[in-house]
């Protein structure tokens, strides 16, 4: 009886293993563990089986029935799955095609340069002021030590609305509207756009510029180096290096040029820095005490800083841009890369 | 400037190598911008000796000569005729290549063989003689490279001078800094002069009649010159430093302007009438020929040298055509003055003349240095040209130069501006190796005067800039100013225009910056009317072109050119936005007003991928980016009204944009006349918004609100209503009737079509009721609802879709 069992076992198995469809499958459970299927029918009748042989044959029925249960459940639940996985298989798409998306606005490359500037130096407490474009040609140059006939006026050409009415060649007007309104200390940063008649690979007749000013008690030439040191290290990185050389502004004394190692070939000698190893990148110098009394500032009790730099350079620069004009030609080719 | 390193070695020892000499220039505050090494136009010619100059037997054209050049032999033919064995000539060999580009190959010339070529000056580049074989000193070594020999390579250096270093202007001013910086010490060139027996008062005068622009005039005479062209030495000397040779009186004052940076006048004393010179300002439309050819009118205060009947020369500026240098001068009138910087200033601008000298005098000579020169001048000429110095010279100097003296200078307040502990010694030092007088009124406080060609020193703070100078900017430890606690204020505009930026690209628009001027066409372009504030546009008198010669009123127009210039790339898909000024005229004299504008518009494809959907972008893209824009800011309020009308904008689709009933721009597609002038194929939309008025608006203030805690009730209804009523009317309705409990009005359905009636249109509009302290009943919606309902029938006419009349 026992050997049958197991005979009646391997054959339930195989036939299982065989089954493809869920149909078989169903089939399969009527015939061994229905109603009228074997083992049930085995089970049933026990009675009739040896009384020593019975505790044996009953408990191999119903380890087997419990195996064959389990087995056909399982070839159910896969078969279902796998047919699940077929429809959603049928739903594909083609994940290559491309995204559906609203291209995202790009930032100029100036205004993002002019932002990462105020950035940096709102942290050292500078705040941001404006002025207007269209200036007194006092603003413009008379309050900043540059009288007229003076040579330092060939140092910007300028565009005329009326004799004393010009287009800023520079923002450092707004220093003088705010010392005019406000006493020491100081601290502000003026960007904007500023205009000279001049139209080249480098030169374009509107571009930008930022000034900055800091006036208090005691402030040192010491202090600008320690300043704009901290700048240009945050803007170009901690290891650029950098040097401060004297130059000449009207409206500053001492003066400083202050370049930076060339970032196109490290100091080496390049197109970009004319050989040099160096870039200009701003001017800057101690505010001449001219420039106080013209605001009622006593030089003795206060001193101060400015400079300024051009963002279009920055920008140029940063991103390797050669032509200034592309900045104003809004060519979305251009724009599109930021 | 150009120096001459060459030239430069004549005054100053220089010790060190290049690379540092331009590094500590540089860092002393004269930029060296550029470092050339110039040289002959020749290679591979050497110095040579005729061994033996034999005639050809069968044609006297050809010399056939040996030479002798260092290691060999060479056998040369040769055509010119001043050649005799023993002379030293320049020989080119095989391989040499010379000016114009041609190379010396061996050749047989009559059967014999012709192994390099002799030069003359002409065909070296180096002179213009051509009448035969260049003669060199017998003392040069034979087989040594030519250029070597001559000495005709030299360093030249391009240095920056800022406008306040006049006294640099020059080789002596450049080495005086050379020395000062390396500790050199300066050699002055030699200016004694020895004169003749003539005395110059006997021979000529000066008058000055207008001491304030000409405060010195000086001259001396010289006699018996014979024009020639200059030596070889001068003529590379001024070539190197970028001027042309012309005769050897006219190159040595340009030779002394460059050496000592005084400019110096030759007139030729047979034009001189009456013989004699007038300084003074021109009367006004007086006619005169500049040494340029050019027939000038010059203006009253114009300052003139003239003779005793006419203008000879414009002063300081440029000498006159007819009283120049010419071929048989045989007597010279040399003027070496000080003009003043201003009005040579002015009067060269006016003419439009930018000479070496206008540059010189208008930034200001050095007003004791006119002598020297004057010397210099003449003792060269005197060696260059034969002629005779006549005995003493003419200094008229009616009116003394200011010179600063004696400005006070504080050891402590050096310290202070710089933030440095440099000593006294130092200082003193400092300012002594740039020929500065110092007189120690006490412990740490001097009396220093400049040298009087530092025009550019008058002040204390002058000072303080010479000794960081020359102390080292990079000496100068690096520190951080004192904490004064102030807060940082952004301006409210500033935080306004930040955040309008930041949610304008959210919305897909990048940004564009265009020139603020425009062409004063563009507004009739754009068909704004005559009377409108926007023709009132500020006019630049020197615009550097014309469609870029008045400044804008709208930001439209340089968008539309914007559009333009990207449809001419292909690229049509645009969303872009300006923010930036325009500007008004107001009065003469007054400054314009300078408003805020945010430009932007949206064109062609709304999404980037054509194969999914082809959307193209319309006004209401545009608006919901707008209503973004506001929703940010949290300004609320924001209305778009059909009512506002511009000539560029299509009348039917486009409106005013308001926020309380204050009217802040306007929106819509751009005319498709305005299209069509400006060739663009895609329809286009845009908006300009008035910045300064929405800045005032904004506050920053979010201030939140509970969420509901009990659930809402949602109508829907259709309304049919007449094409032209706008969904607007019927919002504002609902909202008008209730405030407490009816949440939100919104329309979901706009629907024109079948089942419609022709001309009317149904609007779908959800009503959302909530209360907020409790769940609302059945009942109680239904009564408020058919109240809202009714109000809006009864006052629009409108029908409710489903129900028949």
């Amino acid at each position: 009886m026992l050997i049958e069992l197991e005979e009646l076992q391997r054959q339930a198995e195989s036939e299982l293993k065989k089954s493809k469809t869920e149909e078989e499958l169903l089939a399969i459970k009527t015939k061994y563990l229905g109603r009228k299927g074997i083992l049930t029918k085995l089970l049933r009748g026990l009675g009739d089986i040896e009384p020593e042989e019975r505790p044996q044959v009953g408990n191999r029925c119903n380890e087997i029935k419990a195996t064959l249960t389990a087995a056909i459940e399982n070839a159910l639940k896969a078969r279902t799955s796998l047919k699940k996985k077929e429809v959603l298989l049928r739903d594909r798409i083609d994940v290559t095609l491309p995204g559906r998306r609203i291209r995202f606005g790009r930032e100029h490359p100036v205004a993002s340069v002019c932002k990462d500037i105020c950035d940096i130096f709102a942290a050292l407490g500078f705040s941001a002021v404006q002025g207007p474009e269209i200036e007194l040609d006092y603003y413009n140059f008379e309050a900043l030590n540059i009288p007229k006939d003076h040579p330092a006026r060939d140092m910007q050409d300028t565009f005329y609305v009326e004799d004393n009415i010009v287009l800023r060649t520079h923002t450092s007007p707004v220093q003088i509207r705010v010392m005019e309104k406000q006493r020491p200390p100081i601290r502000i940063l003026s960007p904007g756009r500023v205009y000279r008649p001049d139209s080249d690979i480098s030169h374009t007749p509107m571009f930008h510029q930022i000034e900055g000013l800091l006036v208090d008690k005691g402030v040192t030439f010491g202090d600008l180096k320690g300043v704009l040191t901290l700048f240009l290290k945050q803007m170009f990185g901690g290891d650029t290096a950098l040097r401060f050389r004297p130059s000449f502004f009207p409206f500053t004394e001492p003066s400083a040029e202050v370049d930076i190692k060339c970032v196109m070939c490290r100091g080496a000698g390049c197109r970009v820095c004319s050989q040099s190893g160096w870039l200009e990148i701003l001017g800057s110098g101690m505010v001449d005490p001219e420039v106080f009394k013209n605001v009622n500032y006593d030089p003795e009790e206060f001193s101060g800083f400015a400079f300024g730099l051009g963002l279009e350079r920055i920008a140029m620069l940063k991103y390797g841009i050669s032509d200034i004009r592309l900045f104003f030609e809004n060519d979305w080719r251009f724009l599109e890369q930021f | 400037m150009l120096v001459s390193l060459r030239w430069l070695r004549d005054y100053v020892d220089i010790r060190i190598p290049l690379g540092e000499l331009v590094e500590r220039l540089t860092m002393a505050g004269l930029e060296v911008e550029e470092i050339k090494e110039t040289g002959p136009a020749f290679t591979n010619v050497v110095v040579a000796k005729l061994l033996s100059v034999k005639t050809h037997p069968e044609t006297d054209k050809y010399s056939f000569c040996e030479v002798a050049a260092g290691e060999g032999i060479y056998p040369v033919v040769c055509g010119a005729r001043n050649i005799k064995p023993g002379d030293v000539v320049p020989l080119a060999r095989i391989g040499a290549t010379l000016p114009g580009g041609y190379t010396i190959k061996s050749s047989k010339i009559r059967g014999a063989v012709s192994d390099g070529m002799l030069c003359s000056e002409q065909e070296l580049g180096i002179g213009a003689d051509a009448s035969g074989i260049m003669i060199l000193p017998r003392d040069l070594t034979i087989g040594l490279d030519l250029a070597e020999a001559l000495n005709l390579k030299d360093t030249v250096l391009d240095i920056g001078i800022t406008p306040n270093r006049s006294d640099c202007l020059s080789i002596i001013g450049i080495a005086r800094e050379i020395a000062a910086i390396t500790g050199s010490v300066l050699k002055y060139p030699d200016t004694a002069v020895s004169e003749n027996e003539q005395d110059i008062e006997s021979i000529t005068s000066v008058d000055i009649l207008d001491p304030d622009l000409c405060p010195r005039y000086s001259a001396r005479i010289i006699r018996d010159v014979t024009i020639t062209p200059s030596p070889l030495w001068m003529r590379r000397r001024l070539e190197a430093v970028g001027l042309r040779a012309i005769n050897n009186i006219v190159d040595v004052t340009n030779y002394v302007m460059m050496e000592l940076g005084q400019p110096l006048h030759a007139f030729d004393f047979r034009f001189l009438e009456e013989g004699r010179i007038v300084v003074r300002r021109s009367r006004g439309e007086e006619t005169f020929t500049s040494l340029d050819e050019k027939e000038r009118i010059l203006e009253a205060d114009t300052l003139m040298i003239c003779d005793g009947k006419k203008p000879v020369a414009i002063g300081g500026i440029m000498g006159g055509l007819d009283s120049e240098v010419k071929e048989d001068t045989k007597m010279i009138f040399l003027e070496s003055a000080y003009f003043a910087p201003a009005s040579i200033r002015r009067s060269a601008k006016s003419l439009g003349m930018s000479t070496d000298a206008a540059f010189r005098f208008g930034r200001g000579i050095d007003p004791e240095g006119v002598i020297k020169a004057l010397n210099r001048a003449a003792r060269i000429m005197a060696e260059i040209s034969g002629g005779r110095v006549c005995r003493g010279y003419i200094d008229r100097y009616p009116q003394k130069v200011e010179s600063a003296g004696n400005i006070l200078l504080r050891r402590e307040r050096v310290n202070e501006i710089l933030g440095t502990d440099i000593n006294a010694p130092e200082i003193v030092s400092i300012l002594e190796s740039l020929e500065m007088k110092i007189l120690v009124e006490k412990d740490g406080v001097y009396r220093v005067t400049p040298p009087t060609y530092r025009v550019d020193i008058a002040r204390e703070i002058d000072l303080i800039e010479e000794i960081a100078r020359l102390y080292g900017y990079d000496l100068i430890p690096a520190t951080l100013p004192p904490v004064s606690v102030t807060a940082v204020t952004t301006e409210r505009q500033q935080i306004v225009v930040d955040r309008i930026r930041d949610l304008i690209r959210g919305s897909g628009y990048s940004e564009i910056i265009t020139f603020s001027f425009i062409s004063p066409e563009s507004a009739k372009l754009l068909g704004i009317r005559e009377d409108d504030d926007r023709r009132n546009m500020v006019k630049i008198r020197n615009p550097l072109t014309e469609d870029q010669s008045v400044m804008r009123t709208t930001l439209i127009s340089s968008l539309l050119e914007t559009m333009k210039k990207n449809a001419h790339n292909g690229c049509l898909d645009l969303k872009m936005f300006e923010i930036g000024r325009v500007f008004f005229h107001r009065e003469e004299g007054e400054l314009p007003i300078e408003k805020n504008r945010l430009g932007c518009f949206i064109t062609g494809m709304y999404y980037d991928d054509l194969w999914s959907s082809k959307i193209y972008a319309d006004l209401y893209d545009l608006k919901g980016c707008i209503e973004n824009i506001f929703d940010g800011l949290k300004i609320a309020g924001l209305e778009f009204r059909s009512g506002h009308r511009e000539a560029f904008l299509h009348p039917g689709k486009s409106g005013g944009i308001y926020v309380k009933d204050q009217f802040i721009g306007f929106l819509g597609e751009v005319h498709p006349d305005i299209l069509l002038k400006m060739d663009l194929k895609n329809r286009a939309y845009v908006a300009e918004i008035d910045l300064d008025i929405v800045s005032n608006m904004f506050s920053g203030e979010v201030l939140y609100k509970d969420l509901p805690r009990f659930p809402s009730v949602v109508r829907d209804v259709a309304f049919v209503i007449g094409r032209e009523m706008e969904a607007d009317r019927i919002l504002k309705l609902a909202t008008e009737m209730d405030k407490e409990l009816l949440e939100k009005v919104s329309i979901f359905d706009v629907y024109s079509g079948k089942n419609i009636q022709e001309g009317q249109k149904s609007l779908g509009i959800r009503f959302v009721y909530r209360a907020s302290d409790r769940t609302l009943t059945d009942d109680e919606v239904n009564q408020l609802h058919g109240r809202v309902i009714k109000n809006i029938v009864d006052l629009t006419v409108a029908r409710i879709r489903g129900e028949e009349i």
